[in-house]
């Protein structure tokens, strides 16, 4: 057998298996976006736009809007706290940075539903941060944290954090440290040449863990589920509304669309800024992007 | 990098020691909490195992657990074999199209609700009835996708003129598998087949929307998200921090036998 037809042979199962079970359901979920709800839930196959007018709604634009907000302030959050980190690990001595970075991460090992119970734990009405304030001299009512959308900002930041520092540690550990120097050298204060040199430089990394945590997190319906309270409302829960309890299927998918839609925007700008600070690499002779 | 001065060592040490508190103290607390004595599940009042040995008791737990033992078992196996077999596929040609990237690529980033809501429209189209066998198709998909991205990592480096003087000298391709191949990716597949096993065993999104109605096929984070919506107690701090355990533990094991795929 030659050698192409036997590499067909070897990925036909797998190949099947994807198309069958992710190809087809996922062009069928965006066939419904353009169909009607039927009367007793269900589908009424005439063709409708219907369903992405109603995307536009005050309402519903409202919860997207929203879930960008949470999205946007959790990967602020995570990007800032995680380039720190990357950084703090990035010039510690050699030998310890592996297993800083092993640390780091293991937390994103565990259960994303048990990561997300231990914030239930900790900030509840009578959780460890009550009795550190009572401890602490506090003796009024217990502040509400949990089932705000502080908590679940922290939630999604709690989550991610581990992602964003493995992304950004990657490009901070290969930067070539007499850029710097160089840099240094010619008169920069430490401040410009972190803003000059190795911000730009480090910035693949940066777009990566940001792409990685606003798009989990504007999806998500778990965290808000779960930290913001019953009536807490993303596009995920939106969208689990739809399939699971108000049986709108069409609307559901043309959420579900909406959704991969900003996903994918996020992902060109993530691409544009790479492709713009390799250039930036290849000028200055730098580490690689 | 550059020397610095003792002031901007220090803040570096700071930074680090408050991230490594924001990452550990939730998950410290849950687990102390576990061996706690006391019903109240967030006041310390003595060590015991006792919220353990009621876990064994549990039958909603039991059989969550099994389920779940189920379906990462079958799925994990079915993704190994299919998983594998790909990434030696891809791996063999000098070249291929961007479309099959992207297709071996999208299970890893399609986030799961839309794979969800997908694939429960599709079951219920083509009136499947479903249960974990559904499950079990769901979540091969992207298993198969992690494996065949560990193990094409491990065949970066191999050298396919070895498989060609295998079979220059008389072995059969399955001999030449056997001899050459597996033994050269048999550490990524080990690694690969964990991390399959670990992600099946977390999933909750995909196996929430196409378990089907009914309590038959629970899954243990089905199990779990339901027990969390309805408060905390000193069981799921228990139960937490078993699963907890099981997943570091098999994904520690993972990384050991395969370095450079953390995170992923």
């Amino acid at each position: 057998m030659t050698r192409p037809s036997r590499s067909s042979l070897l990925m036909a199962p797998a190949l099947v298996w994807l198309t069958a079970l992710m190809v087809v359901p996922c062009a069928l979920v965006l066939a419904l976006a353009f169909f009607r709800r039927g009367i007793y839930g269900g589908i009424d196959y005439t063709f409708t736009l219907e369903n992405f007018g109603l995307v536009f709604d005050p309402l519903y634009a409202g919860i997207f809007l929203k879930s960008a907000r949470i999205a946007g302030t959790a990967t602020l959050i995570a990007v800032v706290v995680g380039y720190a980190a990357a950084y703090a690990i990035a010039a510690a001595p050699r030998r310890w940075q592996p297993v800083f970075l092993f640390f780091a991460v293991l937390p994103f090992w565990s259960n994303y539903l048990i990561r997300t119970y231990a914030w239930i734990v900790l900030l509840n009405r009578e959780g460890l941060i009550t009795q550190l304030l009572r401890w602490l001299g506090y003796t009024g009512e217990p502040p509400s944290m949990l089932y705000t959308e502080g908590a679940v900002i922290a939630g999604l930041v709690y989550n991610y954090l581990p992602f964003v520092i493995l992304a950004c540690y990657a490009p901070l550990s290969r930067l070539n440290p007499e850029l710097a120097e160089a840099s240094r050298d010619l008169g920069a204060s430490a401040a410009t040449t972190f803003r000059r040199v190795i911000l730009p430089l480090t910035v693949p990394g940066i777009a990566a863990g940001a792409v990685f945590v606003f798009v989990l997190s504007i999806g998500n319906f778990v965290t808000p589920a779960l930290l913001g309270g019953g009536r807490f409302q993303m596009i995920g829960n939106l969208v689990y509304d739809q399939f699971l309890t108000a049986n709108d299927w069409p609307f559901g998918a043309a959420l579900a669309m909406a959704l991969i839609a900003i996903m994918l925007l996020v992902l060109m700008a993530q691409a544009l800024a790479a492709n713009r600070a390799a250039g930036r690499s290849a000028q200055t002779g730098g580490a690689d992007g | 990098m550059a020397e610095r001065s003792p002031a901007t060592r220090r803040a570096l040490w700071l930074v680090l020691t408050l991230v490594f508190a924001f990452l550990y103290i939730p998950i410290t607390v849950l687990v102390a909490l576990s061996f706690n004595e006391g019903g109240l599940p967030t006041a310390w009042s003595g060590f015991s195992l006792k919220w353990y040995a009621s876990l064994a008791h549990n039958s909603a737990i039991l059989s969550a657990a099994l389920n779940t033992l189920i379906v990462a078992l079958v799925s994990t196996a079915i993704a190994t074999l299919l998983g594998t077999l790909l990434a030696i596929g891809v791996e063999m040609r000098r070249q291929y199209g961007k479309g099959l990237e992207a297709l071996i690529f999208a299970p890893m980033i399609i986030p799961d609700i839309v794979l969800a809501i997908a694939l429960l429209s599709f079951f219920s189209m083509i009136n499947l009835t479903m249960g974990l066998h559904t499950i079990i198709l769901a979540h091969v998909v992207f298993n198969l996708a992690f494996v065949c991205s560990v193990v094409r990592a491990r065949l970066k480096s191999f050298d396919w003129s070895i498989v060609e003087a295998s079979a220059d000298l008389g072995a059969s391709a399955i001999t030449t598998f056997r001899r050459v191949t597996l033994p050269v990716i048999a550490p990524a597949v080990i690694a690969g087949a964990l991390l399959a096993f670990t992600l099946s065993v977390d999933e909750f999104i995909i196996a929430f929307f196409t378990a089907g109605a009914g309590r038959a096929s629970t899954t243990l984070p089905m199990q779990i998200y339901a027990m969390i919506r309805f408060g905390i107690t000193p069981e799921i701090n228990a139960l937490a921090t078993i699963v907890m355990a099981v997943s570091i533990t098999a994904l520690t094991l993972s990384q050991r036998l395969n370095r450079g795929v953390i995170g992923q």
